[in-house]
């Protein structure tokens, strides 16, 4: 197989060339054949597996890592989740992490050389009752301690900022406030994974797609390598950044986590004019949407009612957010739905991630992310690549070891989305 | 949509009933914290035909063990909790 040149950096100029020229685009980034052994395998070639390889080759000069894909790069929860970051979280040390990854977000597209279309278009919270509107203060006030932009706002701010939400008296659950969060908005996800594989593959990272870890070697308690669908590969360290399917790799390495997975459903409506600026969430509600700069609406949900492998969607489900839609914004009971897809969480019984060292020598896992997982990529991978380089776990992903579950000592991490409250 | 025959109620929606997770096994009387943790949080998650609990809240109220397919959502057997299985 071929093994392309370096890969050149894009510039004004060179975007310029490229249009006038008509040439080819060149390939974002390379093939390599499997090499027999690696110093890191990710298994999991989306936004967490692709950010760790990153992180390791630019923090820590790491670069003997391969990432191993079974499908494509983005296949699974990458590119299916609804792009939307924020740091708004109820616990102190949910809102440092997240908070850590939209600074991370700020400078990514400068520091990738790849544009991932950054919007901080703002992030809104509806509260329909009290009890929700005191959640939203408490959350306020947890977010202000850490330095985050974050306060609850009442409904004629909520008009000035999303003329097209009603927040008359007409709905079942009229609005009562909002928490809003300025930091918080839109990316486009495709391209944190395309960035990410870029600048890994410039800095010497192999990315193997259509490649399936089918084992994982384990020999008195440690990692020795990993069986793939392409051969053997001797290793002391493997990663599972495989999100839904991360208890069926982890079995590989006889490691059972607390994880279900359930798939999360979506949809997207026919591209119109700027209708809607901000991030648009309703808790109660179970919805939440923004408009891409395409200019389609686009539509998440929470995690079905029961745990499935199936990425199907169902009717229940469209039939449900429309009505939760029209609630909030009447005014789209024209539109049409263009389509809708699933993607699979791995949740975790306390709605926090599970990073960190196993009971099993040098196999780490970054998984557990349910719904939350493309907001938090770029310093999950960070921290993970720390973790991996040095040995010693940061404080920023403590909390989230997991012997947490066997000490009784979980998260309760409700600010996460998919939760009502 | 999921069709769950109920042996009670007959072919229902899935939407009747509250999912109750795969069945895992109740420890001993004196399990122990980490053994009782271990029951209630790990799963094995499998992909392929699990044993599962189902609760019918709009229905006949009942319990029901459930053998379905995580990957197709087929089911392949229905049985009220308390029915012999011998």
């Amino acid at each position: 197989m071929t093994t392309r040149g370096p890969i050149a950096r894009y510039s004004a100029f060179s975007l310029i060339k490229q249009s006038l020229t008509g040439q080819r685009w060149s390939r974002v980034w390379r093939h390599h054949d499997l090499q027999p052994s690696y110093d890191v395998v990710i298994v999991g070639g989306g936004v967490h597996g692709l950010a760790t390889a990153y992180y390791l080759a630019r923090n820590h000069g790491i670069t003997n890592v391969a990432v191993i894909e079974k499908s494509y790069l983005g296949s699974g929860g990458s590119g299916r989740n609804t792009a939307i970051v924020r740091s708004n979280y109820l616990t102190p040390e949910g809102s440092a992490f997240y908070d850590r990854s939209i600074k991370l977000y700020e400078h990514l597209a400068d520091e990738l050389n790849f544009n991932v279309m950054f919007e901080q278009r703002g992030h809104m919270t509806l509260a329909h009752s009290d009890s929700s509107l005191r959640t939203m203060h408490w959350r306020a006030e947890v977010n202000k301690m850490a330095g985050i932009d974050s306060d609850v706002i009442g409904p004629p701010d909520i008009k000035r900022l999303a003329p097209a939400i009603d927040v008359s008296n007409r709905p079942r659950y009229p609005i009562l406030g909002a928490l809003w969060h300025p930091p918080g908005g839109i990316v486009r996800h495709d391209a944190v994974v395309w960035g990410y594989a870029r600048a890994a593959d410039r800095l010497g990272v192999h990315i193997h797609q259509q490649t399936e870890v089918t084992a994982i070697d384990v020999t008195a308690g440690a990692v020795t390598g990993v069986q793939t669908s392409g051969g053997r590969i001797s290793t002391p360290v493997v990663v599972n950044c495989t999100a839904g399917w991360s208890s069926l790799v982890s079995a590989l390495a006889g490691v059972r986590l607390p994880i279900t997975t359930r798939p999360l459903q979506a949809a997207v409506t026919e591209p119109v004019q700027p209708i809607l600026n901000p991030v648009v969430v309703s808790g109660s509600l179970h919805v939440y949407l923004s408009q891409t700069a395409r200019g389609e609406l686009v539509f998440g949900a929470s995690v079905d009612p029961f745990s499935s492998y199936s990425a199907r969607g169902s009717l229940e489900f469209a039939e449900g957010l429309a009505g939760h839609v029209l609630e909030l914004m009447p005014s789209l009971s024209k539109m049409r739905l263009l389509r809708q897809w699933s993607g699979l969480c791995d949740m975790t019984p306390d709605f926090g991630p599970i990073i960190g060292m196993t009971p099993v020598a040098g196999f780490y896992v970054d998984v557990g992310w349910g719904t939350y997982g493309f907001k938090a990529a770029p310093v999950a991978g960070e921290q993970t690549a720390q973790l991996l380089a040095t040995g010693v776990v940061p404080d920023l992903i403590a909390p989230f070891s997991l012997d947490r579950f066997g000490r009784g000592d979980l998260t309760a991490e409700k600010g996460a989305a998919a939760v009502g409250h | 949509m999921l069709l769950i025959l109920c042996p009670h109620c007959g072919p229902r929606n899935a939407d009747e009933f509250s999912f109750g997770g795969e069945l895992v096994p109740r420890p001993g009387p004196d399990p122990g914290p980490e053994a009782w943790r271990n029951y209630l949080y790990t799963k094995e998650n499998l992909a392929g035909w699990e044993g599962e609990q189902w609760f019918h809240l709009s229905g006949c109220r009942r319990f029901l063990e459930v053998e379905r397919h995580t990957i197709t959502n087929e089911i392949r057997s229905v049985r009220d909790v308390t029915e012999d299985t011998a």
